[in-house]
């Protein structure tokens, strides 16, 4: 007769055999018999978080960056409403998670039991699925289904609720079935006459674009490379979204920068402009598209997907490739192969009026910004971070807000997963447990949050997890003392009435560094910054970057709300020109 | 939609609106139909009326019966979100004018009165395959099943015979024919 194992020992054989090495997580009444068993399985090692919301993001940002899903374990009631935020935001982000959770004993749930929620009901709306385990024999094939639903086709959060008396109960342990392959639960449903189809659009198109988002970051390492190939084989531009960032180098000559609300001049006009738009891997996102009336209107739309769901869900396309990008990806390129060996030659006459255009959208150089001697410009500050950094591998995490878009606009990423910030749900607060999360997947490397003084007050707390781990994560700061986004929206669609947008008394943060037992550094001028920044790297602990920028900078260009890509807000002076009136007014 | 706050952008088409009846089969589970119903109400669809119970004993499947109103995109969007469910293992999808599918819903009428308005109650009913389930000297309860609108119509008529309770079902759906739900 086999072995017996109670709940909570069969909670980490599950773990074991899904290759977990870290969990993130907080205990309490409702799991103290599995944080009891933890101590027995020595692979596993756990980082005790400050609030279950940075667990979640912790496990976000591991996720993220090491491409393997991200395992939190929280305690019933406030510990699973904690972590909600995380879990919802890992479902906008399509960010593979396993939140386990404690549950009161079942002969207690629904007698509105101490520490008592309806965690299943609660998380139902944000997660893939999720699981209440009323019988111990259920429980490691249960845990098993949560890894492979988290993990397979449009990744995302699942949780795995336990109550108490389970964990106590004990049971053989089931092994995770071996994976049958095709056993018709393919993710791929595309056939070689849509690939076929792509292939004759390209070859027709004058005036074509890729455009990329976090799908190709989530189909592996592998998918990157070959979009690089197949971009670099057309010659087409590519443009990205925020999520999508890294899988083209950022520096390269065909990428066009990110688009959308934020986006460059050249990837936003060229996205009205062209006549063939090849969407992979993104989901034509409201921040995305502007005014969807007027999105592209000339151009043939290919949309090549893992979920059936984001196509023609917002915008409606003549092509639709329902399968994983890597897979997508490598068909065409097969066939590119074979049918037309010589496409980059021939289609390079037939792009070069459009690569024209795009030159002249390029040089009125969207990006740029008016410099200062005096203050800190933001832009400049994630510039020089970006250059005395630019070689070291590095991962970058934010929080939300204009430091985000500035670091989306002007850090270049160059390889997949080296980008974590919160988009869909965009989540203040995100950065810094994230680059927990990143820290303890990588080790060894550098691991930066940009990140602005109102989000990082939101999770400050886990910069005590920083310290006890010896995560030498650097939180760089932009500190305008005002919400800044909401300031600017409020500058440009509120008559400048800044309600509630300033924050006073902010924390010192070179002392807060300081009472974390961290370290704290402070710039104020453009003069000091590079020095400061280097300190900052060479210190091997968590470091608190508190950056003095400028107070009303606001971050162009932008495309104002109401609005279609080709009327984008330049700068400070355009900006008079083109007032968001009427309409535009109620957008978000 | 003059002013609207919560607006990301503004929809100028106005597009038809259709009413499509949806068969789900879902595994018999504990939340199955919360997740259901929760996906149309959390992404604003519409639910006129739903019918719900197990099919197979051995299987524990449940088959869903929704009537749900929408754009062609929306109710597209509703069969590719249902599919995505776990539980989740077919959906079927039809319009109402649809020929092919029977579509029938039950009712139960309470009638209160003398005997010439129980009679004249029955009577009204005929074209709906009455049952009288229930008979006293002063009361009837009649079974009808007919289609939504018909049962709409006998809801209003049987006032005034002394209709004190009505208690109706959603529809369920049938292919005719040989053929089965894909």
């Amino acid at each position: 007769m086999s072995k017996l194992y109670s709940g909570a020992e069969i909670v980490f054989k599950c773990m074991e055999d899904q290759n977990v090495d870290h969990i993130f997580g907080y205990p309490g009444g409702a799991v103290l018999p599995i944080y009891d068993e933890l101590q027995n399985f020595k692979s596993i090692k756990h980082i005790l978080v400050r609030h279950e919301q940075g667990a979640g993001h912790a496990a976000e940002g591991y996720a993220r960056s090491s491409g393997k899903p991200g395992v939190i374990l929280v305690t019933s009631g406030p510990g699973a409403t904690n972590v909600v935020t995380a879990l919802t935001d890992a479902y906008m982000d399509s960010i593979p998670l396993v939140c386990i959770s404690g549950q009161v004993p079942t002969h207690l749930i629904g007698t509105d039991a101490f520490q008592e929620c309806d965690t299943t009901g609660i998380t139902r709306p944000c997660t893939k699925h999720n699981w209440l385990v009323k019988d111990i024999n259920d429980l490691a094939s249960t845990i098993h289904k949560a890894f492979e639903v988290a993990t397979t086709g449009r990744p995302g959060p699942v949780l795995v609720d336990i109550p108490k008396d389970i964990q106590f109960q004990k049971t053989k342990y089931k092994k995770p079935k071996k994976e049958k392959k095709l056993n018709g639960k393919s993710h791929n449903h595309f056939n070689q006459n849509s690939i076929d189809q792509l292939i004759d659009l390209m070859s027709k198109s004058s005036k074509p674009i890729f455009y990329t988002g976090g799908g190709v970051i989530n189909s592996g390492p592998k998918a990157s490379e070959l979009l690089r190939e197949l971009v670099y084989s057309t010659g087409f531009p590519i443009t990205s979204t925020l999520q999508g960032l890294g899988s083209f180098p950022g520096d390269d000559n065909q990428f066009l920068g990110m688009l959308g609300m934020h986006g460059t001049y050249e990837a936003n006009n060229a996205m009205h402009d062209c006549d063939l738009m090849i969407n992979i891997g993104a989901r034509f996102d409201d921040r995305i598209t502007g005014k969807i009336d007027e999105f592209s209107p000339n151009s043939k739309k290919v949309h090549i997907d893992i979920d059936p769901s984001s196509i023609n869900k917002n915008v409606k396309v003549d092509l639709a490739i329902v399968g994983d990008v890597k897979t997508v990806l490598s068909s065409t390129l097969k066939s590119l192969k074979q049918k037309k060996s010589k496409f980059l030659k021939s289609n390079k006459q037939k792009t070069s009026r459009w690569w024209e255009k795009i030159q002249k959208w390029r040089s009125v150089r969207s990006l740029d910004y008016v410099g200062s001697e005096e203050t800190i410009k933001p832009q400049y500050a994630i510039e020089r971070l970006y250059e005395l950094t630019k070689d070291k591998d590095s991962y970058i995490t934010t929080e939300v807000g204009q430091h985000q878009m500035w670091a989306a606009q002007h850090y270049k990423f160059n390889k997949p997963n080296r980008w974590m910030t919160s988009g869909g749900l965009g989540t203040m607060g995100y950065g810094l447990p994230a680059a927990v999360g990143v820290q303890v997947a990588h080790p060894k490397k550098l691991v930066i949050d940009i990140a602005g003084e109102a989000s990082v007050l939101m999770t400050i707390q886990e910069m005590s997890t920083a310290v006890q781990y010896n995560l030498p994560i650097k939180i760089f700061i932009l500190n305008n003392q005002y919400m800044g986004m909401v300031r600017q929206w409020q500058e440009l669609l509120h008559d400048k009435n800044y309600s509630e947008s300033y924050t006073a008394a902010l924390p010192d943060f070179v002392k807060l560094a300081e009472a974390y037992n961290c370290v704290g550094i402070r710039a104020k001028t453009p003069e000091e910054l590079d020095d400061k920044i280097i300190e900052m790297l060479n210190t091997d602990r968590p470091v608190i970057f508190d950056c003095m920028v400028d107070k009303v900078e606001n971050c162009f260009p932008m495309i104002p709300s109401g609005k279609p890509h080709n009327q984008m807000i330049l700068g400070p002076k355009d900006q008079e020109n083109k007032k968001i009136t009427g309409k535009g007014k109620s957008l978000v | 939609m003059p002013n609207s706050k919560s607006a990301y952008s503004f929809s100028n088409k106005k597009e038809k609106f259709d009413t499509h009846i949806i068969v789900v089969w879902v595994d018999n589970e504990a939340g199955v139909l919360a997740r259901v119903v929760g996906l149309f109400s959390g992404r604003g669809y519409n639910i006129e009326s739903l019918a719900v119970a197990q099919v197979d004993e051995k299987l524990k499947i449940s088959r869903i019966t929704i009537v749900t109103t929408g754009t062609p995109q929306v109710v597209n969007q509703i069969k590719l979100q249902l599919r995505k469910l776990v539980p989740v293992h077919k959906v079927a999808d039809f319009k109402r004018e649809d020929k092919a599918v029977i579509f029938k819903e039950m009712a139960l009428f309470k009638i209160v009165g003398p005997n010439n308005k129980l009679e004249g109650a029955l009577k009204a009913c005929k074209k709906y395959n009455p049952v009288l389930l229930d008979k006293t000297k002063k009361s009837n309860v009649i079974q009808i099943t007919a289609l939504r609108r018909e049962i709409d119509k006998m809801s209003n008529e049987l006032k005034k015979f002394g209709l004190v309770s009505v208690s109706r079902t959603g529809a369920v759906a049938m292919t005719r024919g040989a053929d089965i739900f894909k």
